[in-house]
């Protein structure tokens, strides 16, 4: 019993993570109908670049906090700009290999710039664990689960109260009419790709901060998808709540099924999950059903 | 004189060889691919082999993608899934590597198949991550059954025979390759302008609209992943008995989307674009690797550069090709070969 406890509670801290990913995700899909492949290199640079403010400038951590978020929204503005604009109204297929293929020169360039080689991060949150009586929450994954929900919050206020967040959400509805209300829509798209590469660097400096950095902890990302199908890939309570879900349905695999058959249940199970939403409801909990006509 | 390219009638558009000078042309290349072994040296071999099996799969992949818009991002699970089935009959059942290579393709369509049975209900970005998502389901397959698979220490196969004649070396294993290359290529080409070929292509320009006039979508979807993942199957069946030996390593998600990679930069929806991104893609590498030998030579010290400098150059690729010529190099190819075909007088 107490190990189950213990494996939900760590199922919940990690989703958090999860759900602040997929947020970055959605952010993206929702204002440009962009499925970004190229998140978990996002993440991995973000992790680089706060990594280097912490320990080439010995910057404070919020600084290179600061100094990340800034370059995240800069890699954000490129990308939508060069890469993303010109191909608007393309094939699925082109939309998606363009990000893969971003994500191939990302990780090349962070190959070449931080070698492969793999690095601790610098502490950066006190090492205690919180124990909370029926479970002990590891230091990492605790502060992780904790600027997650920070960094949800405040995209979610941003969101639901802001100016650009309703301008943001107005032109997910429909571009047309947002553009016919004054809506820039050139500027929410690029503003969608700056909160995605946020949202995606929190993730990323959270889970190097965790479990070390390398050019290959991008793989996190395609993992996410399967929070974002089962919650629905344009809502943004369904990504946190799939978030929860499908790490707790992880960290119970691990437990349960891993003995069985020797190890590296955890690591697939997201995507046999995944397989059976889209078989069986492929919008989601809380994704739009798409009504087609010819 | 010519002024136009000019088609009296429907057959005459649908040939394959479209003028007495195509004809020439392939001869002359045909004749090129019967000589060439003679003339070129191991490492060359090697490479064509290669090339050989990326065509095969490219051609495949743009079967299912190109025609029938069918995204599939786990094509490296199903040469994968050939690779084994070959390996595995050959070694436990004793079969012959000859009669292993239709059954490799064979297991690979029926694993395509029950991978393109989400193809019925889902669609572009969905499909897309279906097909992701077998990608790692079969990745795990192969390192975690080890009792068939063997794990990560992989299977060594031996080498093709028929009678005495045997199989060995890179010149020996070109014909082989060949053979199998302009079958797959032969038949591809048929397929296209076949029923089943005009059927794929209204599929991929509006399933709906195919459905209303008579195109039974479960049919034609399954069939397009079907003969998909048999090419997929046949590349990596001949692939990995070249190799020797077959481990997990051999499928991972990067090898997908080369497969992809090649398709797009060779151009969507051609047979003769996916032979041109397979050799494109496949040759880009090993002239890197040519030009990191002559950095060495000269600034030795910086060759190391070259290692990500491959991944950054193929991504760039992808990108700059679907951002300035979507649909590849066959494009290219047709502009060059229209301009001097009407050429001075095109109109």
């Amino acid at each position: 019993m107490d190990i189950l406890l213990q494996i939900i509670v760590t199922g919940l801290a990690t989703g958090g993570l999860y759900g602040l990913i997929a947020l970055g995700f959605v952010l993206i899909y929702k204002a440009t109908s962009v499925l970004n492949l190229a998140m978990g290199e996002f993440m991995t640079l973000g992790a680089f670049v706060c990594f280097t403010a912490l320990t080439q400038i010995k910057a404070p951590f919020y600084l290179a906090l600061i100094l990340t978020l800034a370059s995240a929204v800069v890699l954000g503005i490129i990308v939508e700009r060069l890469i993303l604009r010109p191909l608007i109204g393309e094939p699925v297929i082109s939309v998606i290999m363009v990000t893969i293929g971003l994500g191939v020169i990302l990780k090349g360039v962070m190959y070449m710039i931080w070698t492969p080689s793999f690095r601790n991060f610098p502490q950066i949150f006190p090492p205690e664990p919180l124990n909370l009586n029926f479970a002990v929450v590891p230091s990492g994954l605790w502060w992780g689960f904790v600027f997650a929900i920070i960094g949800t919050i405040i995209f979610l206020l941003i969101f639901k109260f802001s100016r650009t967040g309703v301008a943001m959400r107005a032109t997910a509805n429909d571009q047309q009419a947002a553009l016919s209300m004054g809506i820039s829509v050139r500027w929410v798209f690029a503003l969608a790709w700056c909160f995605g590469a946020m949202a995606s660097v929190i993730g990323g400096i959270v889970i190097g901060n965790i479990s070390g950095i390398s050019v290959y902890m991008g793989d996190i990302g395609l993992k996410v998808l399967a929070v974002i199908i089962l919650g629905g890939l344009d809502s943004i309570g369904g990504a946190i709540l799939g978030g929860f879900i499908i790490a707790i349905l992880e960290n119970l695999t691990g437990l349960y099924i891993d003995p069985l058959i020797g190890g590296g249940a955890k690591d697939v199970a997201p995507f046999l999950i995944l397989v059976l939403i889209i078989m069986i409801r492929p919008y989601g909990l809380f994704g739009k059903e798409i009504i087609e006509r010819v | 004189m010519r002024c136009g390219d000019f088609k009296g009638t429907y057959i005459k558009d649908e040939e394959i060889f479209q003028s007495l000078f195509v004809k020439f042309c392939l001869g002359m290349f045909m004749l090129f691919l019967l000589v060439f072994p003679f003339a070129a040296d191991a490492y060359m071999l090697y490479i064509a082999n290669m090339i050989g099996f990326a065509v095969i799969g490219a051609v495949g992949l743009n079967l299912l993608t190109g025609f029938t818009g069918q995204i599939s991002l786990g094509h490296a699970a199903f040469v994968g899934v050939g690779a084994y089935t070959s390996a595995i009959l050959v070694t436990r059942l004793g079969f012959s590597f000859w009669l292993s290579i239709p059954f490799a393709g064979l297991v690979a369509a029926l694993a395509g198949m029950i991978i393109g049975i989400p193809s019925l209900r889902v669609k572009g970005l969905y499909l897309c991550i279906a097909t992701l998502a077998a990608q790692f389901i079969f990745e795990f397959i192969f390192i975690h059954w080890e009792s068939m698979t063997k794990g990560i220490t992989g299977i060594n196969i031996p080498h093709p025979r028929i009678g005495s004649l045997e199989f060995i070396t890179e010149k020996e294993f070109y014909w082989i390759t060949l053979f199998f290359v302009v079958l797959g290529v032969g038949y591809a080409r048929n397929l296209v302008r076949s029923r089943m070929g005009r059927a794929f292509v209204a599929i991929r320009d509006r399933d709906l609209s195919a459905e209303i006039i008579g195109i039974n979508l479960f049919r034609y979807k399954l069939s397009a992943f079907a003969i998909s993942s048999f090419y997929a199957g046949v590349a990596g069946a001949l692939w990995v008995t070249f190799l020797k030996v077959v481990t997990p390593d051999h499928f991972p998600f990067i090898l997908s989307i080369q497969y992809l990679a090649m398709i797009i930069v060779g151009g969507l929806g051609s047979v003769l674009g996916s032979i041109f991104g397979a050799v494109f893609i496949t040759l880009t590498p090993e002239l890197l690797n040519y030009l990191s030998e002559i950095v060495k030579m000269y600034a030795p010290g910086h060759e190391e550069i070259f290692v990500p400098m491959k991944e950054v150059i193929f991504g760039l690729l992808i990108v700059l090709f679907l951002i300035f010529e979507p649909r590849g190099l066959a494009e290219i190819w047709n502009r060059i070969k229209n301009f001097f075909r009407l050429w001075p007088f095109s109109y």
